[in-house]
């Protein structure tokens, strides 16, 4: 975890950073770049969980019909999934999916979060093996819940075929059934994922770049603050990119859900 | 990263993509995260926001509920009032109407019983008139007559009774008076 504050206090970061940066040594086996069964990108992802469950535990063990602070807040993290996406996007029938979308929303704002946090400063998502479960699961929550509402053959057909005349059907058939059942999770995953990466990579080009112009020339030093200052600023941007991300994930999935149940095209 | 390349030896990473310890990982991380929160946490959320719409409607009906009762039991007071008021006036009317009946009764029987009191006195008075003069008439006759006898030197009074002067004389008199 702490190898690339090494590498930086003993001066030999290389710059640019490259990909290879994010896929960190394991650790355990301590240092293998083969295993990655327990890395500190899945570590992250445990806290992630342990975290969530913990604090949602702990302030939902014994709910008062007059709130504590504790309870309070998280009922209004749910407050907010149920009413503002769940409900907004859906209607009346959005709120039994609230939970699964509060889940979603939590576990990817915490995960995202970590890209700021200092010592853990790498988000798991960017790796894309975590936005691409996720968008999956969205794919296949939606497409459940579409099959389920409408039966098999009427939800296919109210998802591919729009109210068009027949002879341009030919041409929109298969537009329709790309951007629905191809493109869908692919953006859902990549969207999270290339956000993620971009901000790492960002913060990881502004920090280096300070240390490899010191370590190039000390006359560079107020350039090199400039950059730290830039990395502070981006933090900042990236917070917003964080919560920006976990909710159109999020807003995506209900809107999908949404198309799945609706009556007509 | 030449340095990590060279000491793991590894190829260099495709960040498109995943790994699949990664993806059994996150799996395995999510599912637990879903079940334990969907499971234990958010619907006993909606539990207690529907407690909390039951406890504000619940309080509102109860209110309500109260507001009516109220409102039914002033509505009966005013009635009971106004029909205590009216009674309380029909009593004190009928109460006016009593004394003045008293009075006027009391009254009635205090001129009656003046008029009869003055009415006895008058006749009182009309018969010890009568009777005083009656007895003066004899009296001033007698004493006429024995003065005369007196005046004269023989008595007159056997004369006078036969006669009736002393009575003519005096009826005379009275005539006289009366005109």
């Amino acid at each position: 975890m702490f190898g690339q504050a090494n590498v930086l206090a003993a001066g030999q970061a290389a710059f640019p950073p490259s990909v290879e940066d994010f896929y960190l040594p394991s650790i355990l086996p301590w240092g293998a770049h083969d295993s990655y069964w327990f890395t500190k990108i899945t570590a992250m992802v445990w806290i992630a969980v342990g975290v969530l469950i913990i604090f949602f535990l702990a302030t939902y063990r014994n709910p008062q019909l007059v709130p504590t602070k504790k309870q309070w807040f998280a009922e209004s993290i749910y407050g907010f999934v149920r009413n503002n996406i769940a409900v907004d996007m859906i209607g009346h029938r959005g709120v039994r999916f609230a939970p699964y979308f509060t889940t979603l929303f939590c576990f990817v704002l915490l995960t995202n979060m970590f890209a700021i946090i200092p010592f853990f400063q790498i988000s798991p998502n960017s790796h894309i093996a975590f936005p691409a479960i996720l968008a999956v699961i969205s794919y296949l929550l939606f497409n459940w819940v579409g099959i389920r509402h409408h039966g098999f053959v009427k939800y296919f057909k109210n998802s591919l075929i729009p109210p068009a005349p027949w002879y341009i059907l030919p041409l929109l058939i298969p537009i329709e059934f790309f951007s629905t059942f191809l493109v869908r999770p692919f953006s859902l995953a990549v969207r999270l994922f290339a956000n993620m990466f971009a901000g790492h990579m960002l913060l990881l080009v502004f920090t280096l770049g300070g240390f490899a112009m010191l370590s190039a020339n000390t006359w560079l030093a107020p350039v090199s603050v400039l950059s730290w200052t830039m990395t502070i600023a981006l933090t900042f941007l990236e917070f917003l990119v964080i919560c920006l991300q976990a909710y159109v994930f999020t807003v995506l999935t209900a809107s999908y859900v949404q198309g799945a149940l609706a009556d007509e095209h | 990263m030449y340095f990590l390349a060279a000491e793991g030896g590894e190829a260099t990473h495709n960040p498109i993509i995943p790994i699949w310890q990664e993806i059994v990982v996150g799996l395995v991380a999510f599912g637990i995260l879903c079940f334990v929160l969907m499971k234990f946490v958010f619907p006993r959320m909606e539990q207690t926001f529907q407690a909390r719409v039951d406890a504000i409607e619940g309080g509102i009906k109860r209110a309500e509920a109260a507001q009516a009762e109220a409102n039914q039991l002033l509505e009966q007071y005013r009635a009971q009032l106004a029909e205590a008021r009216t009674d309380a006036a029909k009593i004190r009317d009928d109460a006016r109407a009593d004394a003045e009946g008293i009075r006027q009764d009391i009254l009635a029987k205090a001129r009656e019983e003046s008029d009869r009191v003055i009415a006895a006195g008058k006749e009182q008075l009309a018969a010890e008139r009568a009777t005083i003069v009656r007895e003066l008439r004899t009296e001033v006759g007698t004493l006429a007559v024995d003065l005369a006898s007196r005046i004269v030197g023989e008595s007159l009074a056997d004369e006078a009774r036969r006669k009736g002067t002393v009575d003519r004389f005096l009826s005379g008199l009275e005539s006289t008076g009366a005109r």
